[in-house]
């Protein structure tokens, strides 16, 4: 497996070695890495404004949009999972994302097409999310194909400290035209949109795709295209047979369906501190800022330790939170505040982008997308599930035995993850070439 | 020497992008620093409507959001009940919603400028600030009670959730007398089918005040069903009464309530209707478009509310009994409320 990694390392893009954090970042990391973070500022522009241009300028409520959101969700899952096939299918990873990229941009100018038609502008949003859940999977293959498997971790941190600095960036800049042009938010979407375009163009120019030579079926190709199609997906579903990747989808399941999700999280420490609404949006932003500042160095450390460790710490981190919110009393007030959002920021430093360079090196190269798709499919669905759970709970309980419970189960899903993730997945750990074998 | 010539390439695009960006922005910043040069009270009003201040304590007005297109779009205006499409008396006061009672007055502002500041006004008769609340999302809602003294409005808040998309609203209650300021009624205790209800995901919006300044009816969401909920402000109490009611709003003889129902249409996603509240029962009104607004009472008999007309809004008119058929009363106007 290290082999044939660093064989696809190499054919993907250069690995330049370089002094400093970036040494060893494949300059397809860091491009991939810009364009997240500029088309990150194109929809965080838009997500900021998205309110009060509907509300102010149109006249229409937005909870018209949020009825569908469980929908959309399925839906992305969907169109995630096709993505993916396809980007395998045809080896096409750079092509898929880009599509991806230039669905979700052409969608800012669709906002001003679609004028006051909310049913325009609900179609809209969606396509949006649709073009996200189609680009991700490819991308974060791409990171993998492009990085020496020892510095994966490292490689992913890069990428997602890149796409959250993007992120804090977006409502600036949109804020900035709205200082600029009071009112005109038609302006923050044309902005938006040339932002969005100017990432495409990144993509295009400096992200590089090679395909990668099918491990077993080298003849696919001249296959029926029915045949082809059927058997492509067949060896996708196979990968689960393979012992590390199941058991790491198993344990991303599980731990996904006890985290508690991020609006719940900033809920809570709203009620305890009795923070004052005008500041409640700014919650995010400390996660962000946190997330930013540890994915790097969590990521090095994720190649140095090994990525079971840095995965499950991260979820430990977050039960960190969730006990500063259950313990601490409610004058903690500002330390306690800046705990919780530096520990919820590590929690994703740690597990998101870690995760990814777990599963990399474990599934194989031609059918690496898939099984990536596969993966945050199965996360994303747990933690829908969990905050599903978490409502009922609140429900019935109220808001401590809420976090008291999340805490258990979470304490007890380490518990139950440490072990079945014991197969060792530090980032291109070389044992598993039998694992893989089960494709 | 092929990695120059695409960097050629891509910064030779980027610069044409900016070049767009910079070109709408400039663009579009002269039309809205036009419209603001027609804000200073200099503008030319429109050739039926006077600039000057609404007095709130003068009955027969009709007192709306001005919709109008120009530098007067989004000021408070008023025109006689007796000739609504008569002269339109526009003040200086730019808000997104508004509504009047009992010589007193809100106003949901938004201050355009980098970060938008979002603030309550309350308003006494002469239109003068007397209380200002900042609020912390998009103005959705406002009312206010018969007799004046209290104050509700209901605001979107987006920034809830970190990586999804989803709204949620804030309602809020300014008591003027007192002075007391309830940011959120998700600080009420609630009771659902008899029972203490605990929920994070509740959502209140739309609150209309009874006679005694203490009962008050608003809507409330959880886990994706509306409910009506009574509340008792002393008690600090909400109760849900029944489902799918939205954006309650009380007779001026306390009987009935008109609402927004759900229909699950897409295309027409509310109906107004009148529920009894004796009877509990539900009169669907002869308005076939869908309304996304908290109607007022014109009168007894007949309920008015904005309505999304292509790329206008207007206030219609329609009978409280489910008969006849809705008629145009305010053009180019949202946000209506009557001075009794």
């Amino acid at each position: 497996m290290y082999i044939s990694t660093t064989r696809e390392a190499d054919a993907a893009a250069v690995v330049p070695r370089r002094g400093g954090v970036l040494r060893a970042v494949a300059a397809n990391v860091v491009a991939l890495g810009a364009v997240s973070l500029v088309t990150d500022v194109s929809s965080e522009m838009v997500t900021a404004v998205l309110p009060l241009y509907l509300i102010v300028a149109l006249g229409l409520s937005p909870l018209q949009f949020g009825l569908l959101d469980g929908l959309y969700a399925g839906a992305t899952v969907l169109v995630r999972l096709v993505g993916g096939h396809v980007a395998d299918r045809w080896q096409r990873r750079k092509l898929v994302a880009g599509f991806g990229y230039g669905l979700s941009a052409i969608c800012k100018l669709g906002l001003l097409a679609a004028g006051r038609s909310a049913v325009g502008i609900g179609a809209v949003l969606a396509v949006d999310r649709v073009g996200k859940g189609v680009r991700t999977p490819p991308r974060d293959a791409l990171i993998t194909l492009s990085s020496a498997p020892g510095d994966l971790g490292r490689s992913f941190g890069v990428h997602r400290a890149m796409d959250t600095a993007g992120a804090l960036m977006g409502p600036l800049v949109a804020f900035a035209v709205l200082w600029a042009a009071p009112g005109a938010y038609d302006a923050v979407f044309v902005v938006s949109f040339c932002v969005a375009l100017f990432g495409v163009l990144l993509l295009v120019a400096f992200v590089r795709d090679r395909p990668v030579a099918p491990a077993r079926t080298p003849v696919r190709d001249r296959r029926p295209e029915g045949a082809a199609r059927q058997a492509s997906v067949r060896a996708a579903l196979g990968l689960l047979g393979g012992r590390a990747f199941r058991r790491l989808c198993v344990g991303a399941l599980l731990l996904g369906l006890v985290t508690v999700s991020d609006s719940f999280i900033y809920l809570l420490l709203q009620r305890r501190l009795d923070i004052g609404l005008t500041y409640f949006p700014l919650l995010p932003v400390g996660t962000a800022g946190s997330f930013l500042l540890l994915a790097v160095p969590l990521g090095r450390l994720a190649d140095r330790v090994g990525a079971r460790a840095v995965f499950l710490g991260g979820h430990v981190a977050l039960l960190g939170a969730y006990l500063l919110l259950l313990l601490a009393p409610a004058s903690g007030g500002f330390p306690l505040l800046i705990g919780v959002l530096a520990l919820h920021g590590a929690f994703y430093a740690a597990t998101d982008g870690v995760l990814m360079a777990a599963a990399g090196p474990m599934l194989p190269g031609a059918l690496r997308t898939s099984g990536l798709a596969l993966l945050q499919s199965a996360q994303a669905l747990a933690r829908l599930a969990s905050s599903v759970l978490v409502g009922a709970v609140w429900t019935v309980w109220g808001m401590r035995p809420t976090i008291a419970t999340a805490a258990l189960a979470l304490g007890v899903a380490l518990l139950v993850a440490w072990p079945l993730l014991r197969t060792p997945f530090h980032t291109g750990a070389p044992s598993n070439e039998e694992e893989v074998a089960g494709r | 020497m092929r990695l120059d010539r695409r960097y050629g390439a891509v910064l030779g695009a980027a610069l044409v992008l900016v070049v767009i960006a910079v070109v709408y922005v400039v663009h579009a910043a002269g039309g809205t620093n036009a419209q603001r040069a027609g804000q200073g009270g200099t503008g030319q009003a429109g050739a039926d409507s006077v600039l000057g201040t609404v007095a709130l304590d003068r009955p027969g007005q009709l007192v709306f959001r001005n919709a109008e297109p120009g530098s007067q779009s989004g000021r408070l205006a008023a025109v006689p009940v007796a000739d609504p499409s008569g002269r339109r008396t526009v003040s200086n006061l730019s808000c997104v919603r508004v509504y009047a009672a009992g010589q007193t007055g809100v106003c949901l502002t938004i201050e355009r400028s980098a970060i938008p500041k979002i603030t309550a006004v309350a308003l006494d008769s002469s239109m003068h600030a007397t209380r200002k609340v900042q609020l912390s999302g998009a103005p959705s809602r406002a009312r206010v009670s018969a007799s004046g003294r209290m104050i509700s409005w209901t605001v979107f808040v987006s920034g809830d959730s970190y990586l999804t998309a989803g709204f949620s609203t804030r309602t809020g209650i300014l008591d003027t007398r007192t002075g007391r300021v309830t940011p959120t009624l998700e600080s009420f205790t609630i009771y659902k089918d008899g029972a203490r209800y605990r929920a994070a995901d509740v959502n209140f919006w739309g609150v209309t005040f009874a006679d005694d300044d203490n009962r008050f009816y608003a809507t409330m969401r959880t886990k994706g069903k509306t409910y009506l909920v009574q509340g008792d402000y002393d008690r600090r109490t909400l109760r849900a009464l029944r489902t799918n009611v939205e954006c309650p709003s009380l007779s001026p003889d306390g009987t009935r309530l008109v609402f927004k129902k759900a229909t699950g249409d897409a295309a027409r996603p509310w109906r107004l209707h009148v529920l009894d509240l004796k009877t509990m029962r539900e009169t669907p009104l002869a308005e076939q478009h869908s309304v996304d607004d908290q109607a007022a009472w014109l009168d007894d008999r007949t309920v008015m509310y904005g309505r999304v007309d292509g790329e206008t809004t207007n206030v219609w008119a329609v009978p409280a009994d489910g008969s006849g058929g809705p008629r145009l009363l305010i053009k180019q106007a949202y946000s209506p409320a009557v001075i009794r």
